[in-house]
């Protein structure tokens, strides 16, 4: 929040506050031309006077509100503050009215300053409520600024986590996978064209898939599961019989939307550090479904149980659980387990379908 | 096995149609014969002592034991041509090092240049295996298993099962979960490879895993001894002394 007055940063809101000196001009008005003060001229002419000294001092309770916030903060410390502070501007206005008197002399004549004199008491009560008024108005004001402010804030961090998802999506395909696909269609090329075509024909699948999910905020379970299954024909073709897939995948499970691309790190982790590291290869399998109102997906894979954890197997599920948390927070669950020669990844989210 | 004069080859890719493109390619050299092609490490390191080849195509990422610990257990006389697909860290350590490479996919003439390089270098000592795998690591990370020839078998110790090296000449003796092994190999240049927050240079012959240390007594002024967990004591140098209390009092925890 900046330093200066709200109501002052901004053309615009000088007017509309000018001129609540009205209604304040005749609610003093009515005060000082009560029988026995003033005159209904000289209560006019003193009210206005009035009204416009104190618009301006009581923007400084604006300054006083921000230093000791009604929420929060400790009472006393914040009672006394405003007590003090509402004498002395009160004080001060009061003041100001007196030399307001003096000016109005050559008007109302010699006695009028006594006069005012007179009414100071009643006066110095106003401004005690003015005071309150004002501070209440302010406390208004201040929570809608931080209501704005934290809007804002939300907004902001709404913004950087798809900064962080787009930015993720971009590193998801890996030179290792590409380079070893080409390697493989350059292989069969020789020894099985038709193979080598249909590898091609999965690979540009796969990557036309996962480029246009980065054009995407959420694509239903089954797009996911079709594009692991383009990713896992073009790695069968690499691992032969050390690798097959069993999918288990109810269709309320398929029609429930995640963010795109989120299973792929996790279909790839079950090859690159499970398939990849295992001599005899095994089964990938696939869960997807959804119960009550929640999303359920599991995928396990085998691994070689004396295998070290290969370089950059916490990247993937790093990502997932981010994207997970910046799509749905806590109410997201993930869980990676390593059995004695199996890898089990399981998430449960809110199940959301498209409209 | 070999004709006068052939190159004798092996194929090591876990991945069959890797070990097919280069069968094929290999095969169109001439006076190359492919002695076998192997899946994994384990067959890799089984065929080379049986059939001594002259040039090894070696894959990097494989089951059980990876390019590099195969290059550890082979022969130093067998030149190794490594096969990848990618890694930046490996790239960067061939180059250093002068291992020779081809990335996949490749052309034929790539590979031959590959293989005729090799056959100049057969025959003469490799740079040190060692040297090459660590220079491979991404900074930060560690040996995270050792792998020793023992005869015609091949143990693999998990760096954090290992108790105690102790140095033996041109070997260290490896100890862990009771047994032992010899590997050729300088002292220092497995203490550089191993986590140097779990394991300590204790002394000049030895490098110690810190959690398997019981207590340190004082022998005599200024002269420590470790005890280990199961009763054996070594020897702990001044220097040592000063590294060991380094990593188990670091700096800003009372003593």
């Amino acid at each position: 929040m900046s330093a200066l007055h709200p109501v002052l940063a901004r053309k615009g809101r000088l007017v509309p506050f000018l001129s609540l000196a009205i209604p304040l001009a005749a609610v003093l008005t009515g005060l000082l031309a009560r029988p026995g003060a003033f005159r209904f001229g000289e209560a006019i002419s003193l009210s206005w006077l009035l009204a416009f000294v104190s618009l301006f001092l009581y923007l400084s309770v604006w300054y006083v509100a921000r230093a000791a916030p009604l929420r929060g903060g400790p009472l006393l410390r914040t009672i006394l503050t405003h007590a003090v502070s509402a004498m002395i501007t009160s004080s001060v206005w009061v003041l100001l009215g007196a030399g307001a008197a003096r000016l109005l002399v050559p008007l109302w004549g010699e006695s009028f300053p006594s006069r005012y004199a007179a009414q100071v008491p009643a006066l110095f009560s106003t401004g005690i409520l003015l005071y309150l008024l004002s501070l209440a108005l302010h406390a208004v004001l201040l929570a809608f600024e931080e209501t704005r402010e934290a809007e804002r804030r939300a907004l902001e961090l709404q913004v950087l986590a798809r900064e962080a998802e787009l930015k993720a999506l971009k590193a998801q395909i890996h030179p290792h996978f590409l380079f070893n696909s080409l390697n493989s269609i350059s292989a069969l090329a020789g020894t099985d064209p038709a193979r080598a075509r249909a590898m091609c024909l999965y690979l540009s699948e796969f990557l036309r898939k996962s480029l246009a999910f980065g054009e995407r905020k959420s694509v239903p379970v089954s797009e996911e599961l079709a594009l692991a299954k383009a990713y896992l024909e073009v790695e069968g073709l690499r691992f032969g019989s050390r690798l097959s897939v069993e999918e288990d995948v109810a269709s309320d499970g398929e029609k429930c939307l995640v963010p795109p691309l989120l299973l792929q790190p996790l279909v790839e982790n079950a090859v690159r550090h499970g398939i990849a590291t295992t001599v005899e290869g095994g089964v990938i399998r696939l869960e997807a479904r959804r119960t009550g109102n929640r999303l359920r997906i599991l995928i396990e894979n085998p691994c070689d149980p004396e295998a070290p954890p290969r370089r950059g197997t916490g990247l993937g599920l790093a990502n997932v659980r981010q994207r997970l948390a910046a799509r749905w927070g806590s109410d997201a669950l993930f869980a990676a387990r390593r059995l004695a020669d199996r890898y089990l990844v399981v998430l449960s989210v809110p199940a959301q379908v498209a409209e | 096995m070999k004709g006068a004069g052939d190159t004798g080859v092996l194929i090591v890719d876990d991945e069959a149609p890797a070990r097919s493109v280069l069968r094929e390619m290999l095969s169109a050299q001439p006076g190359v014969r492919i002695l076998a092609e192997c899946a994994n490490g384990f067959e890799a390191v089984k065929a080379a002592s049986e059939l001594e080849p002259d040039v090894v195509f070696l894959d990097i990422e494989m089951p059980k034991l990876d390019g590099f610990e195969v290059l550890e257990l082979l022969s130093p006389e067998i030149a190794v041509v490594f096969v990848t697909a990618y890694d930046a860290y490996a790239l960067k350590a061939f180059e250093v090092h002068a291992v020779d490479y081809v990335l996949k996919p490749f052309r034929p003439e790539r590979l031959a240049a590959a293989l005729e390089r090799a056959r100049d270098r057969a025959g003469r000592r490799r740079a040190d295996s060692t040297a090459i795998a660590a220079a491979a690591r991404p900074p930060g990370t560690f040996l995270s298993r050792i792998v020793v020839k023992d005869g015609a078998s091949v143990h693999v110790i998990a760096a954090d099962k290992l108790d105690l090296v102790e140095a033996q000449d041109d070997y260290v003796r490896l100890k862990s979960e009771g047994k032992s092994y010899l590997k050729q190999q300088t002292i220092g240049g497995l203490a550089a490879s191993l986590d140097p927050q779990r394991f300590v240079r204790v002394h000049r012959s030895y490098v110690l895993n810190i959690d398997r240390l019981a207590r340190l007594e004082l022998y005599s002024k200024g002269s420590y001894a470790a005890v280990l967990a199961d009763g054996t004591r070594i020897p702990v140098s001044r220097e040592g002394h000063v590294r060991l209390k380094a990593l188990l009092e670091p700096e800003g925890r009372p003593r």
